[in-house]
């Protein structure tokens, strides 16, 4: 039934390995059937076992929103520019909560999967990722309801929409990239697991998600792009909204720190990968 | 001459004491560093000996298996059987030694891994099957082979939360069993199901051996091993100490394997086995009557006695035993079911004595092990050993009447048991002529 042909025989080695390792794209693109299937299967739990299933991707943002804009936008008066508060609250909230679940899932990713990791071979980069493209689903949804409150409001997008998908990718590159750290960081120590949530929360007050970044004066802005939400979320305003001028200096340094924030935390991943199943 | 389906040029595996299966919190590195650093002010002669805390779980271990080999793996628990297996299928690196693996390798070191309750059946064979490394399509293909073999038809679209631990099994089992690699590794997956499942999943086992598929099996089952390897290699203390034919090494295993360890006894709770909630002290089994040391006969009721420390106030603990014999058949389970003074109530802190009293003729003639559970919250086992106490149990010296050979079977009860006459066959004959 199963012929087996000589060609495809591949010969695999096992020998200890040591110090930084490489990652394999190829071996990620030998499993992507899993990654697939572990996506899929994150997604399903998701809102199987929910009561309000896909209506908490939108209450969770929705109601910030409102607590936002009673308290921020009118009793604190934080400036919005000249979008309403909630629309401007909405559209940074709607790429917070993607990033927030997604370092929240993918965070405990590795330890909840530890009966897998355990038991069976396949590279561990595909938990953490699954778990960052399944909260996208979440984003979808969020995005539409995003998209029926600027009809509302009557705020008609500009060109700039196009570059939407960039700053989508950005800010799944660095949900990846945070959840890569804590993933691997929390096999190791189990502290990190009640730090994630504190780390979140801490995370949404120095992000520009409650007020604009203009609120950051002159040469302290750049500073602030270190925080890689900070540049995507102003990315997401300017790219729907059309506010004030295209991002510019600041999300150069906020690409500049994903991109370390995610080298490093491949490399980190892939070094601490081989003690995983003996440690989880 | 057959190909080389796989490699192993001596494997090891070292671990540090204690970190299989642990992990540690922020706290715990603090607090070793602090250990550290006192210990090295404190030295006087030399820093300690590093070898104390390491443990190779394997050691040195090479072997050949030629391709459509059937490889038999057998040991005492932590022998590193499993540590062999996990090196094999990747999960885990060696510390040492390299291996080489021609074809597709597929682990089955459980079945039903990543089983999740919210997802149907159909959902989960198709997850499970992705898990254990086949391709979409196989699964597609084999679907139906897997839904018949299983049996469960007719709740493929049920989440498998509402199946009954049997159908899960089955489930599980039909995915695994379907699974086709060029170089399968089975860890002790067979004993799931009723004796009619564990059969047909034998002969599927069978099968992948018959049909040149390269098979290393770990098993306690002596018979399983003896059926469906043509080698088999013995594993002690990580290292392998025979390698041969399955009859040749099974029986010198055996022969060995269990030495009597009938008295434990640890005197310093600081460095006795358990764990933070519990210390053990004492470990025995000694003859209901007469001294300790006497002969345990067919016949010898016994007591099997454990002394612990409870660490922990308030908490409810009941230990549970795991009585094997040498062919590593649990013979039976016992658990302080008729324990009436302490069940039930929390414990306080201090020493605790539990004797489980076995009465005689139960067990039948050889040598058996004990594996120790300590049970929290009727719920959690927060300490494990494995062949803590190992015993033997002797023939009765006088020769039963007519038997002059071995019983057979775990067990070797004194039942009751009645002949009668009921007619004469020369009445019978009578009557007909």
């Amino acid at each position: 039934m199963d012929q087996i042909t000589s060609a495809r025989r591949t010969t695999t080695t096992v020998r200890p390995s040591s110090g930084w390792v490489a990652v394999r794209p190829r071996e990620l693109w030998h499993y992507r059937e899993l990654f697939y299937f572990l996506t899929w299967r994150d997604i399903k739990v998701r809102y199987k076992q929910t009561a309000f299933g896909a209506a908490w991707a939108v209450l969770q943002p929705f109601l910030t929103m409102v607590v936002f804009s009673l308290f921020f936008g009118r009793l604190a008066g934080i400036p919005s520019g000249d979008v309403p508060y909630p629309v401007f609250a909405f559209a940074a909230l709607v790429p917070w909560t993607f990033f927030a679940t997604a370092v929240a899932l993918a965070g405990n990713s590795l330890v909840e999967q530890e009966r897998i990791l355990a038991k069976v071979y396949f590279p561990r980069l595909i938990v953490p990722s699954a778990a960052v493209l399944a909260s996208l689903v979440d984003f979808a949804i969020a995005f539409v309801v995003l998209l029926l409150m600027m009809l509302a409001y009557g705020i008609v997008p500009s060109a700039a929409i196009l570059t939407l998908p960039l700053f989508v990718l950005l800010a799944a590159a660095s949900a990846l990239a945070v959840g890569l750290w804590l993933s691997a960081l929390n096999v190791l120590y189990r502290d990190v697991r009640y730090v994630i949530p504190f780390l979140v929360q801490l995370w949404l007050f120095v992000s520009p998600v409650a007020y604009p970044s203009s609120l950051v004066p002159e040469p302290w802005d750049a500073v602030y792009g270190l925080n890689p939400m900070a540049g995507v979320i102003d990315g997401f305003r300017w790219a729907l909204l059309g506010q004030a001028e295209p991002p510019g200096l600041m999300l150069v340094v906020s690409v500049a720190s994903i991109a370390a924030l995610l080298v490093g935390g491949l490399l980190y991943f892939r070094r601490m990968e081989r003690s995983f199943a003996d440690v989880v | 001459m057959t190909d080389v389906a796989l490699r192993a040029v001596e494997l090891g595996k070292k671990y540090r004491i204690g970190e299989r299966q642990t992990y540690q919190t922020i706290r715990d590195v603090i607090a070793a560093a602090a250990r550290t650093r006192l210990r090295r002010l404190s030295t006087r002669s030399g820093p300690r000996s590093s070898t104390e805390e390491w443990i190779w779980a394997l050691d040195d271990v090479s072997f050949e298996l030629g391709e459509g080999e059937a490889l038999g793996i057998i040991g005492r628990n932590g022998a590193g059987k499993t540590t062999l297996l996990k090196i094999l299928s990747r999960i885990t690196e060696p510390t040492k030694g390299h291996a080489d693996i021609t074809g597709r390798v597929g682990a089955l070191l459980e079945v039903g891994t990543g089983f999740h309750p919210e997802l149907t059946g159909r959902e989960n064979i198709a997850l499970n099957g992705a898990i254990l490394g086949m391709p979409r399509a196989e699964i597609e293909r084999k679907f139906d082979d897997i839904v018949t073999f299983a049996g469960v038809e007719r709740f493929i679209e049920t989440p498998v939360k509402r199946y009954s631990t049997g159908m899960h099994a089955r489930l599980a089992f039909a995915v695994a069993a379907h699974f086709e690699p060029d170089v399968l590794i089975v860890d002790e997956v067979l004993a799931v199901g009723d004796a009619a499942f564990q059969k047909r999943c034998m002969g599927k086992m069978t099968d992948a051996a018959r049909s040149g598929r390269t098979v290393l099996f770990v098993s306690h089952n002596m018979a399983a091993i003896e059926s469906l390897c043509s080698r088999a290699i013995w594993l002690e203390g990580g290292r392998c100490v025979a390698d041969g034919g399955p009859s040749e090494v099974i029986s010198r295993y055996l022969s060995t394997s269990l030495s009597v360890q009938n008295d434990h006894l640890w005197p310093d709770p600081d460095v006795a086995p358990g764990s933070e909630q519990v210390r053990m002290r004492r470990a025995r089994v000694r003859p209901e009557r007469g001294s300790p040391d006497d002969p345990i006969f067919v016949t010898t009721p016994f007591v099997i006695e454990f002394e612990y420390w409870n660490m922990r106030a308030g908490a409810h603990l009941n230990l549970s035993l795991h009585v094997f014999n040498e062919q590593g058949v649990l013979v039976f389970n016992a658990r302080p079911a008729e324990e009436t003074v302490w069940r039930g109530r929390p414990f306080p802190c201090g020493l605790f004595r539990d004797r489980c009293h076995v009465p005689g003729n139960l067990l039948n003639v050889g040598m058996h092990a004990i594996e120790l559970l300590v049970v929290a919250e009727s719920r959690h086992v927060i300490h494990r050993m494995e062949d803590v106490l190992a015993f033997e149990v002797r023939d009765v010296d006088e020769v039963e009447e007519g038997w002059y050979d071995a019983w057979v079977g775990a067990v070797r009860p004194r039942l009751a048991w009645e002949t009668e006459q009921v007619a004469a066959l020369d009445q019978v004959a009578l009557g007909d002529g």
